[in-house]
């Protein structure tokens, strides 16, 4: 029985989990050519890495079909109702920072805050006949978000790519998005409210609940994190 | 019995209670009605805003688009009375009604939903009392304990605070979501400081021209328009030279939204307050007229909870008289029973017109529960 660890298929999150397991002494290389999603492990015995989209991580963690998997916690937290239930945070592992944040036209001069956003929307729905639109790919985080701090006449827009621009093309009037420097967020002419930041996610090792820790995985998982320098909460 | 067939036992035995009040309420004059499964979401989404989404099944029709399973019974309801309703009018109705969980453990996806609806123009405390007596009455053999409470004494006192009429409808607009309430009356009040963004745009706004400052700030993109933005621009430098809410009126405020006794002392308390709000002096007396109406349909009023704040939760549309009962023993059980006034609700899907109207419902699941437990 081995232990799997689901890990980023490509790009530099890839690049920066190998770094991250590389320099703690656990070797993992893409195996085969170039374009095959499996990789090598070498340094942890028994520990398997199975290639996979970051945004798929979240969902075969909660499904125990990997032990362990490295994703950005702001798509386990938007992708797992209930998360802390059905994964642990291992580690944060210092790098993918992204922050969540709510962004609306630069030239608002009158809306800085949730406050200000919520009376304009208000406002926009009394003179536009509709609620305020916010498009965003983080819709559980974004409207427990906005429950949660009592805005209200918005409505949000699915949008999976290119979210800075739909303010511009008249299909919302606000966005909900990741950034890391807002420089996207500038060049597109919005600005950040206030106190519009969400999540500060960073790419972060979980571990699944549902997987199956018997069969020696979880021998398998205290090597590992001794190797990795981790500290195992309780259950684990 | 366990497992599947346990199951199965305890939904029919859901079925035969259901059944038996959708008679009772039958036998009290109402019209058995039935709803659409699916409903259109346009309209539960207007009405609820993007909460509803975390609460309702959503599913996609090819040809009609969003739909939702029926979260509750009263929008058809009320849509069908405001179409082609006599009046007055009494309804009953029976049914599962869909609740999406977005949190891990035992609450109920599905459930059967058993209500009484009463659309009447006159006499609204008499209607009030009647559905709430009726209620009492099915539910008597569970020793349930009732709670009752009166937003329309909660907007009657907001509609009459001594500010800007901009302040008030901010209020108002709120009175379901406690948290943002909160800090707009502490703002208002003069409590919480202006966020310091505000402070500085306040600032600005007194050396430099408003639409220089707009077109500076950024190009005009999205259908929310430049003088929309200044528009709210100049209601903020207006609001920011509105005096602060009297201390007086902030506390006699924050004294009703933290009244709870009983509802003769809760009379004679607002009695007290009505010094010094003098606008819910016309809801108090609707308050009286109430507990008379309710003291003759044989409701002991003498031990009868009232929460001023009692139905101020998001997701909910009552305006007037609010009520639940719920199981002592068991606190982490939802209300076996909840129902109010909701007259405005009627407006907004009347397409012009309105009327009041007052109702609630009975969670049939949850009766069973309680007498398995006492079995």
């Amino acid at each position: 029985m081995s232990l799997k660890i689901g890990v980023p298929s490509k790009g530099r999150l890839m690049d920066k989990t190998f770094e991250w397991f590389g320099s703690r002494g656990v070797e993992m290389r893409r195996a085969g050519a170039e374009r095959e999603y499996s990789a090598r492990v070498d340094g942890a015995d028994g520990v398997e890495a199975v290639l996979l989209s970051a945004g798929e991580i979240p969902r075969e963690l909660a499904a125990g079909r990997i032990h362990l998997g490295v994703t950005g916690s702001d798509l386990v937290r938007e992708k797992l109702a209930d998360w802390e239930e059905q994964v642990t945070a291992l580690a944060p592992l210092g790098f993918g920072f992204a922050d969540l944040v709510i962004a609306v036209p630069a030239f608002w001069i009158d809306v800085d805050t949730l406050d200000d956003l919520d009376a304009a929307a208000a406002a926009f729905r009394a003179s536009h006949g509709h609620r305020l639109r916010i498009a965003t790919k983080y819709h559980r985080l974004v409207r427990d978000f906005l429950r949660e701090q009592g805005v209200a006449d918005y409505q949000l827009i699915d949008s999976q790519g290119a979210t800075e621009g739909t303010v511009k093309n008249l299909a919302a009037e606000a966005i909900a998005d990741i950034t890391s420097t807002g420089e996207t967020l500038r060049a597109n002419h919005l600005k950040i409210l206030a106190d519009g930041l969400i999540h500060r996610s960073e790419a972060t090792l979980f571990a699944a609940h549902a997987a199956d820790w018997g069969n020696g995985a979880r021998p398998v998982l205290q090597n590992l994190a001794a190797r990795l320098s981790l500290d195992l909460p309780g259950p684990l | 019995m366990t497992g599947a067939a346990g199951a199965a036992a305890r939904r029919a035995a859901e079925r035969i209670a259901a059944e038996r009040l959708f008679a009772r309420f039958q036998a009290a004059g109402a019209l058995p009605v039935d709803a659409e499964i699916l409903l259109p979401a346009d309209t539960l989404l207007d009405l609820y805003g993007e909460d509803i989404r975390a609460r309702a099944y959503v599913t996609a029709d090819p040809l009609e688009g969003e739909m939702m399973l029926r979260p509750d019974f009263t929008v058809p309801v009320v849509q069908m009375h405001m179409a082609h309703g006599a009046e007055p009018a009494r309804y009953t109705y029976m049914g599962e009604v869909f609740r999406r969980q977005e949190h891990l453990g035992q609450r109920a996806r599905e459930y059967l939903q058993v209500g009484y609806e009463l659309f009447a123009r006159e006499a609204p405390e008499e209607a009030d009392a009647e559905v709430f007596a009726l209620f009492a009455e099915l539910l008597a053999p569970l020793r349930l304990r009732a709670a009752t409470g009166d937003i329309g004494i909660l907007m009657a006192a907001v509609r009459g605070l001594s500010t800007s009429e901009r302040r008030r409808a901010a209020l108002l607009r709120h009175i379901w979501r406690p948290r943002r309430f909160r800090a707009l009356l502490d703002r208002f009040g003069g409590r919480s400081p202006q966020p310091e963004p505000r402070a500085k745009l306040l600032a600005a706004l007194t050396s430099r021209p408003l639409d220089r400052m707009i077109a500076a700030a950024g190009p005009a993109i999205g259908l929310r328009e430049a003088d929309e933005v200044a528009a709210r621009a100049a209601a903020l430098a207006e609001d920011a030279a509105t005096p602060p809410l009297s201390g007086a009126e902030v506390d006699a405020l924050d004294d009703l939204l933290d009244l709870r006794d009983t509802a003769p002392a809760a009379l004679g308390h607002l009695r007290d307050l009505a010094v010094d709000l003098p606008s819910i002096g016309a809801a108090v007396d609707r308050f009286a007229r109430r507990l008379d109406a309710l003291a003759r349909h044989g409701i002991a009023i003498e031990g009868l909870d009232f929460e001023a704040s009692h139905g101020r939760t998001t997701l909910e549309y009552y305006d007037g008289f609010v009520f639940s009962f719920h199981a002592e023993g068991a606190p982490e059980l939802p209300p076996v029973a909840s129902g109010g006034r909701y007259d405005a609700l009627t407006r907004v899907l009347g397409q012009g017109r309105s009327i009041p109207a007052v109702g609630g419902v009975i969670r049939p699941g949850l009766i069973v529960a309680l007498q398995e437990g006492a079995a």
